[in-house]
């Protein structure tokens, strides 16, 4: 499988996610320069954590307009596969490409630190093949992941299991005191209803790697690889 | 013709803003209780170049609703001034 990495003025994660990519799975991985007008044919394209464009006016919304977007909402729109994790994910709620938004953390504070998720569905190229009674511990490292979207917009997705990872505790109950950053409903990610986006918060490129001592995150891209392959 | 356009974008009402919060509890602390419900926002300014009024403010219109604000989370209001 061939993956899109996109590097945006000021991702941080784009390297990690291609070295989790290319040396722990194996495949191909072209790196996109923002500028670029062409996705060079890859079978997904990826969004990184960062702070694009230095965050500026808001998280992912100068990056939501650069060229290489224009390509991806384009692909996107055709069906084509777009993962956006932390910055990845703020710039896909700027596009549209994904409902919600993600605002300032509930105590205004930037929190980096390991959290434990749920996957919500099996239903999803991303979370196909994990356990979902087993809770993941995957790092979050962000100031703005506070996920909202309106009641209405929120029980739609519900309905239509695009809720994808809630924040919860080690064994997996989802909880107030498990919430790090007072998302609506414990969202830590989701898909468009297309099923062809997926955004979440947590980085699970920082836990795929044994050299970390915590493969949890590993899950997320053997569910891409058996799923889009089968 | 030029006109300038100055521009409010609030965080919607029905949003916790923690920063206006964190202000509120800062002015206590200060001893002005007396002020209370902090909002904090954006003030953006900028120039628009348009043949007349109308269509000054269908531009600054379309930049407040795709880029300026993030109508999920955000208002915005402005005026417009010939310059």
């Amino acid at each position: 499988m061939k993956f899109g990495v996109v590097t945006f003025p000021g991702s941080n994660c784009d390297q990690d996610i291609i070295d989790v990519l290319s040396k722990i799975m194996g495949q191909q991985v072209e790196n996109l320069w923002h500028k670029n007008h062409d996705l060079k044919g890859v079978d997904m394209v990826i969004l990184p954590g960062g702070f694009s464009y230095g965050d500026y006016l808001r998280s992912g919304a100068i990056a939501r307009f650069s060229p290489v977007m224009q390509e991806v909402i384009q692909f996107a729109s055709k069906g084509g596969y777009v993962m956006g994790i932390c910055n990845g994910f703020q710039i896909l709620t700027e596009a549209g490409l994904v409902p919600g938004a993600l605002l300032h953390n509930a105590n205004r504070k930037f929190i980096c630190r390991n959290v434990y998720l749920k996957p919500a569905t099996s239903h999803s190229l991303i979370t196909s093949d994990l356990d979902l009674n087993k809770a993941l511990k995957i790092p979050i490292a962000h100031g703005e992941g506070n996920y909202f979207a309106r009641p209405d917009v929120v029980k739609e997705m519900e309905d239509r299991d695009q809720i994808l990872f809630r924040y919860c505790d080690e064994h997996g109950n989802v909880t107030a005191e498990s919430n790090p950053n007072g998302s609506l409903a414990n969202i830590a990610g989701v898909c468009n209803a297309g099923r062809n986006v997926f955004g979440m918060m947590p980085h699970p490129e920082r836990a795929a790697d044994p050299i970390l001592a915590n493969e949890d995150g590993l899950g997320i891209f053997e569910s891409i690889l058996k799923t889009a392959l089968a | 013709m030029k006109f300038s356009a100055e521009i409010n974008v609030m965080p919607l009402k029905e949003i916790l803003d923690p920063q206006g919060k964190a202000v509120t509890g800062s002015m206590k602390n200060m001893g002005l209780a007396e002020i209370q419900e902090v909002r904090i926002g954006k003030h953006i300014s900028l120039v628009v170049d348009a043949e007349n009024e109308a269509i000054a403010h269908e531009k600054v219109e379309e930049a407040c609703k795709k880029l300026l604000a993030n109508l999920i989370m955000e208002s915005y209001e402005f005026t417009l001034k010939a310059l």
